[in-house]
């Protein structure tokens, strides 16, 4: 209720930030480790295709996989070394399964790629729209905010005069992560410079940075970068430290007051939202030619002994992440998540690669991520309604989900939900209500699927007896015209013989040759003088 | 007395009139109910209901010639479905159609040994096999409903089902246990 006149948005909870703001500035380069691993499918959409081979030498910034499709991203090596395997591996997901990955062995002599991917231009603000979307795409650049979209597709509304402002989404409200911080106070004017050439090619009328109050460091920074660069159309906005402030239709409902219709974009709506650090890479692509193999990855929590955001290679281990901020202070009740506390992904273990989502490693102790205590019954106290940052009605989806009445669910706009796990947060009975709508989203998503595959099968089907009686009926009718004409050349005949019963049958048809009849006539005079010489002998035989 | 008699009999000409005309007019083509019941049922086109395909089955149900139960491949979710739609009771699968398919399977040929008979080919109800006379023969694992009946008649026993892999694109969620709910 009061949350509605403080924020932007409705709902929304107020989180302890356990950021790392105060280091700002000291972000170090982590180390290259032996080994970096590189699975194929880090971002939305199809996953790459390998050209590289085992036993291949590349440098940095070479392709090791290809987009496939629209919506994909390519894969580039981000050190010098030799490709070792192409396998089945572990990566950072949910589900704990194995994916393959291209597995890159470091040289250590970190040597770059020669010339670039593409020509550097001159005047990044002449790149026509799609030069710049071809850049974006080569260089394998996605939403560095962790959802990681393929940015490229971001950038090509089907419709640019209907962009009015793109927002750069510096709000970065999930507790423990601080990379986006890091990135706008160490690299302030690639993200502002990117912004306006991005600005500039997508034809908006402004840019909205929106960044949280509580980092004021990075807001200085900012709004020092803009006046350095100058552009009168890019504006910083402090909106208020809430979870999930960063969300994107939560900043856009902030900033400007819209609301992304339901199962709708915000280009729906004539916004683009891309993320601070991902405008840098853009900038960074476009004006130094390389494509995206590092990304800064926040370390924290306090199962670490330093705490820091690294500048990382894509492909590093988590443990060399470990190593690099001082190892672990403690195993005890330990528990690794990619992301932070409220939306991150469990990890198995810390054998698993950065991958270009990976935004923050946070090895939590019980002090951080407390397990959650036993679920009690429903007391149907409505909290979660009130925090729900979609407006959504928590409980009743809670209710659908549990009975598996996911039609049910989705009339009250499930797929709305954006996981935000504030319901869950503010659960006085803890019930793990986002694992019910994980749930209850993926088995619709499955009998969606079922359904498409059953209308494939039936079509296929349908066809299949359809063409199986088109043969049939083309066999018939063959056969029927074949007994037609038999029935045809008898009828003819039998009127030749009624014509002239006189002529021998041979010749109703047709007139044998000469020689044919000669050889007839030869025959049967034979036939006649042996029925002569054997007819005495025959009656001997008999007597 | 006559106008009333005149005014209904006029009331009733004309409303028969329109029910006939809306009965050529709007006349519904084939019967709702069976693509009704056939839009639930899998498409598997396994036969194992005792019907040639999903929808010879589907104007079974329709007619009250089978039951409900007669689909292994739709599970019990499919028999509770058209429990719903029929308005009867849900029963389970009857053993004499099959079990269900726990996972969903894919057809494989063993192309090694595979002779080239195209008899496979020919049992496919949904033409998910390639191939021709002679030469080896391969299943489009994306368009097989994984029936079985490729199964029975390869003279050299080369085809096998596969279960298919689960990967991170079908992953699904769990199913959070459910929490503990005290009677009040």
């Amino acid at each position: 209720m009061f949350g509605r006149k403080k924020a932007g948005f409705p709902g929304g909870v107020v989180l302890e930030g356990h950021k790392l703001y105060g280091q700002a500035g000291r972000t170090r380069a982590a180390p290259i480790p032996k080994e970096l691993v590189y699975p194929l499918e880090q971002h939305i959409g199809q996953a790459a295709r390998p050209v590289v081979a085992v036993g291949d030498l590349v440098q940095r910034g070479d392709v090791l996989a290809r987009a496939d499709g629209f919506v994909s991203a390519p894969i580039h090596a981000s050190t010098s070394g030799t490709i070792t395997a192409i396998e089945a591996r572990p990566v950072p997901h949910t589900s704990h399964l194995a994916a393959t990955c291209i597995v890159l062995t470091a040289d250590g002599k970190d040597t770059t790629r020669g010339e670039p991917l593409w020509p550097i231009p001159s005047h990044p603000e002449k790149l026509t729209h799609e030069q710049l979307i071809g850049i974006v795409r080569e260089a394998g650049i996605v939403g560095l905010g962790g959802a990681a979209f393929p940015s490229a597709v971001k950038l090509n509304p089907k419709d640019t005069a209907r962009v009015d402002t793109l927002i750069l989404n510096g709000a970065e409200c999930e507790p423990y992560i601080s990379c986006d911080g890091a990135a706008m106070i160490e690299d302030a004017e690639a993200i502002v410079r990117g912004a306006g050439l991005l600005k500039t090619l997508i034809k908006a009328r402004q840019v909205l940075i929106g960044i949280e109050d509580q980092n004021t460091q990075a807001l200085a920074q900012m709004q020092a970068a803009c006046k350095a660069v100058g552009d009168r159309c890019v504006f910083v906005k402090t909106v208020a430290t809430r979870y999930p402030q960063g969300g994107e239709k939560q900043l856009i409902q902030t900033l400007t007051g819209l609301e992304v219709p339901s199962e709708g974009l915000p280009i729906d709506i004539g916004i683009v939202v891309h993320n601070v650090g991902t405008a840098a890479a853009i900038w960074n692509a476009v004006t130094e030619g390389q494509p995206l193999t590092e990304r800064i990855v926040t370390v924290t929590g306090s199962g670490v002994q330093h705490p820091a955001n690294l500048r990382v290679r894509i492909g590093t281990p988590i443990r060399a992440l470990i190593d690099a901020c001082g190892g672990y202070r403690t195993q005890d009740g330990l528990r690794l998540l990619m992301g932070g506390p409220m939306m991150g992904v469990d990890l198995a273990d810390d054998n698993l690669p950065v991958v270009k989502a990976t935004n923050c490693i946070l090895a939590g102790t019980r002090d951080d991520l407390a397990p959650p205590p036993d679920p009690m019954p429903c007391i149907r106290c409505g909290d979660c309604v009130e925090v729900c940052p979609a407006s959504l009605l928590p409980q009743q989806l809670y209710w659908h989900a549990r009975a598996h009445e996911f039609d049910k669910a989705q009339t009250l706009n499930l797929s709305d939900c954006i996981e935000c796990g504030c319901c869950a947060e503010v659960c006085p009975s803890n019930i793990p209500l986002v694992q019910f709508y994980r749930f209850a989203k993926t088995e619709i998503r499955v009998a969606d699927q079922e359904r498409r595959k059953a209308d494939q099968a039936r079509a296929r089907h349908e066809f299949r007896a359809e063409r199986l009686e088109r043969e049939k009926q083309a066999k018939e009718e063959a056969r029927r015209r074949k007994r037609e004409e038999l029935a045809a050349r008898q009828a003819a005949q039998k009127a030749a013989d009624a014509a002239a019963p006189d002529a021998p049958a041979d010749s109703a048809d047709k007139a044998p040759s000469p020689a044919v009849q000669a050889a007839l006539e030869k025959a049967r005079q034979r036939l006649q003088a042996e029925t002569a010489q054997n007819a005495p002998s025959g009656e001997g035989d008999d007597a | 007395m006559l106008l009333s008699l005149l005014a209904f009999g006029g009331l009733a000409a004309v409303i028969g009139i329109a029910l006939g005309v809306a009965a050529v007019r709007f006349r519904v083509e084939g019967n709702p109910l069976v693509d009704q019941i056939d839009a639930i049922l899998p498409q598997t086109q396994c036969g194992q209901c005792s019907y040639p395909g999903c929808r010879p089955y589907a104007e079974a149900i329709a007619s009250g010639d089978a039951d409900i139960n007669q689909c292994p491949p739709g599970g019990e979710d499919g028999v509770i479905a058209l429990a719903e739609l029929l308005g009867r009771d849900a029963k389970p699968i009857n053993p004499e159609n099959g079990v269900a398919q726990e996972k969903p399977v894919v057809a494989f040929i063993d192309e090694s040994w595979c002779i080239g008979c195209t008899l496979c080919i020919q049992a496919c109800p949904v033409d998910a096999i390639v191939g021709a006379n002679k030469l080896m023969h391969t299943v489009i694992a994306a368009e097989c409903t994984g029936c079985k009946l490729c199964l029975p008649p390869c003279p050299v026993d080369c085809i096998e089902l596969h279960e298919i892999p689960q990967t991170t694109k079908t992953w699904t969620w769990p199913e959070p246990t459910v929490t503990p709910v005290k009677a009040a």
